[in-house]
């Protein structure tokens, strides 16, 4: 498994007149409050025109200098606080070092019961009664691997259905991904742990990236997200689950909020059969290395030449 | 002594000039409102989805390039085929580049989910993905095109009006320039869409020779009805050649347009198993967008059997239906037709149905009149110089 790095473009020669103007704004902004930072402008109660502003104002997370992010976390846990009336905990836990995440998902104890889409939707702060799900279960006739012939709107009280099989499609995290090569903003990007991220706060919307992907596994915010205060999950990381806006993308992390603190992913911990498995790629006695080696593994539309991180195989001989 | 300008419109000009431009406003306005509900409450009052992510903005987008690209047909003959007698139709391809580039980009604007975020996409601000992204690569040649054109047509205005020649010397290879970004633009709007395996329909080597050929149809088409309009309503005659000369072009560029359309038919329709199928699902499943695709197929394609005809091409009011039948054929199969059908079957084999709701239908029309507009303000000032250069 060859893997390069994300290319993490540095300061380059345009940095510091950006750097300037933006100061220069952020500076003009906040002398309109009258205080020393855009922060103060709400004061304790204030309607958020500050935060507002900073999140305009706010550099892309690659470029933000350690005080920048940290202002950056309170903001977000500010928004939280006056959208929701809950106090979050928002963090920016860095790529763990030798690791690089995968998944295997064994399709023979897939049944179906979508307790990973919706253990996903709770985690990761995803809209409640919307049809933003980053997990799709396809249901496909016995004798089909044609993802056409799948249907992920099923509605049987019970499952497996006799003559079908099921397959959870979510972001397959390839090491070549379609859709970080289409932003044109550099909005999203591949981590050094393999995990591919999006800046929530730097996107715009142009939905590009969902256009390049052959997994349909970037979804819109067509409007705000739908969520009640009692169902927001409030250990949230920067690049991971906290509460997007409309306008936004947004895929599946791997829960890199929970992963990247030695806890699993929320879809894994949910699903009733045992069907995936998750772990470290350049860890040869992890378990996803152990199936890897022994199982006869595939990956969803490999002619794409994606190399995806997402590994499906079923129980055989 | 030249007369002044004013003398030189038609009875009555002043006045039908003004209710155009009161109608035009009255759109924007129109267009505004509806653009108020879009901010307010986000894409979710358009009719797009998950599935299908992009459709009449992004629709008009591709065909509004095209039509700025085509500028280059008006620019071209004057300073690279040496005629000079062309010379007084490069302003007006100025304005029409100027106006069909400040549409495509207001199109775009209008597709944002955080539009006040459009300040990364531009240049040393914020964080252009370039080389990587062509998004990135469309932004920077369609904001190159639309200085050069603002500047270039600034120029010839400014020597106008301090009664000097236009130095048409220096300004040659700036045209050149001009000639080569408009090409470009449509050729990355091409590699856009075609650059992206996971969309089969997209994914063809033959997608930038069709944009630019079907570009040059429409955009010839619009030039001939533009200068028949101009010279009903100004008593400015163009050159005499230009209306021929444009007439042969669409003619040429309609079957080129044909013969392209045919070989992509052929390779995604001939072979068992190939996309062919899918589409077919997809018109079964939505037979309104089967429809809207072969009502401008057979638009086009009836203007490019009719413009070869001399005596079609001779005639005022058959050329002129030709125009039309080509300019609104290319806008269907070219916008809605072409980027709706990329998005479905879903790279998941899922089938969805798209229509534009109200709101996108009256910021498209609010954006196309104040092309519009900015068009015709850009070019009664062009105008009227050469009428009263001309009178």
């Amino acid at each position: 498994m060859t893997d390069d790095d994300p290319d993490d473009s540095g300061p380059g020669a345009a940095w510091t007149t950006r750097r300037a103007l933006l100061k220069g704004a952020a500076a003009g902004a906040a002398l309109l409050g009258g205080g020393g930072t855009l922060a103060a402008i709400d004061g304790p109660t204030g309607i958020g025109l500050g935060d507002a502003l900073g999140d305009l104002l706010q550099d892309h997370y690659l470029r933000m200098t350690p005080a920048e992010i940290q202002g950056a976390l309170a903001r977000i846990e500010r928004q939280a606080r006056r959208r929701f009336g809950v106090t979050l905990d928002c963090r920016n836990d860095p790529p763990l070092a030798d690791v690089r995440f995968g998944f295997a998902l064994n399709l023979s104890k897939c049944k179906g019961t979508r307790r990973c889409v919706s253990a996903c939707v709770s985690e990761n702060n995803c809209g409640r009664g919307g049809t933003l799900q980053n997990i799709r279960v396809l249901e496909l006739p016995v004798g089909s691997r044609d993802l056409q012939d799948g249907n992920p709107y099923f509605t049987h009280q019970t499952v497996p259905v006799a003559g079908h099989w099921y397959v959870p499609v979510q972001c397959q995290q390839c090491a070549d991904p379609p859709c970080v090569q289409a932003c044109p903003v550099a909005a999203t990007w591949r981590e050094p742990d393999g995990i591919v991220v999006i800046d929530y706060d730097w996107c715009i919307g142009c939905r590009y990236c969902a256009t390049a992907c052959p997994y349909g596994a970037r979804h819109f915010n067509w409007g705000a997200p739908r969520l009640s205060p009692s169902d927001l999950t409030r250990q949230t990381h920067y690049l991971g689950n906290q509460p997007r806006e409309a306008g936004v993308m947004e895929k599946c992390t791997f829960c890199l909020q929970r992963t990247r603190r030695g806890l699993l992913p929320a879809c894994l911990e949910a699903c009733p059969t045992g069907a995936r498995i998750f772990g470290n790629l350049l860890d040869p006695e992890s378990e996803i290395r152990q199936v890897l080696a022994r199982r006869p593994v595939f990956r969803l539309k490999e002619e794409q030449g994606t190399e995806p991180r997402f590994w499906f195989f079923t129980d055989g001989p | 002594m030249t007369p002044p300008a004013a003398t030189s419109r038609r009875p009555g000009g002043r006045w039908a000039l003004g209710l155009v431009i009161t109608v035009l406003l009255a759109l924007m306005a129109w267009g505004g409102s509806g653009y108020r509900v879009q901010l307010d409450q986000g894409l979710t009052v358009t009719g797009l989805t998950d599935q299908v992510l992009w459709g009449l903005y992004i629709g008009n987008f591709t065909f509004l390039v095209g039509v700025a690209a085509s500028a280059v047909i008006l620019l071209a003959p004057a300073c690279l085929l040496g005629r000079p007698d062309l010379r007084p139709l490069v302003p007006l391809g100025e304005a029409v580049a100027v106006a069909a580039v400040a549409m495509s980009l207001a199109f775009v604007l209008v597709d944002l989910g955080r539009p006040l975020r459009f300040w990364h996409a531009v240049p040393l601000l914020g964080k252009l993905n370039w080389p990587g992204s062509i998004m990135a690569w469309d932004m920077g040649v369609l904001l190159g095109y639309l200085l050069l054109n603002l500047v270039l047509i600034g120029l010839t205005l400014r020597a106008w009006r301090l009664g000097r020649e236009i130095p048409h010397r220096r300004l040659a290879p700036w045209m050149l320039l001009a000639v080569g970004l408009g090409i470009a633009i449509h050729v990355v709007t091409a590699f856009l869409l075609a650059g992206l395996p996971a969309r089969p329909l997209w994914h063809s080597a033959a997608l930038a020779p069709r944009f630019i050929a079907s570009a040059f149809a429409a955009g010839s088409a619009l030039m001939i009805v533009i200068l028949a309009v101009i010279q009903g309503v100004v008593a400015w005659v163009p050159p005499p050649a230009a209306r021929p000369l444009l007439a042969r072009m669409l003619a040429a560029a309609l079957l080129i347009d044909l013969l392209l359309l045919g070989a992509e038919g052929f390779g995604l329709f001939y072979p068992a198993g190939g996309h062919g199928a899918a589409l077919q699902r997809l018109f079964q499943a939505d037979p309104v967008l089967g429809v809207w695709l072969t009502t401008g197929l057979v638009l086009s394609g009836t203007a490019a059997l009719l413009a070869p005809l001399p005596r079609v091409r001779a005639s005022p009011w058959l050329l002129h239906l030709v125009c039309v039948l080509a300019f609104v054929g290319i806008w269907m199969e070219k916008g809605l037709g072409l980027v709706v059908p990329g998005f479905l079957p879903t790279p998941l084999g899922e089938v969805a149905t798209y229509r534009s709701s109200l709101v996108e239908i009256q910021v498209t029309v609010g954006i196309w009149a104040a092309g519009i507009l900015l068009f015709l303000l850009l070019v009664r000032r062009v105008l009227a110089r050469m009428a009263s250069r001309s009178g």
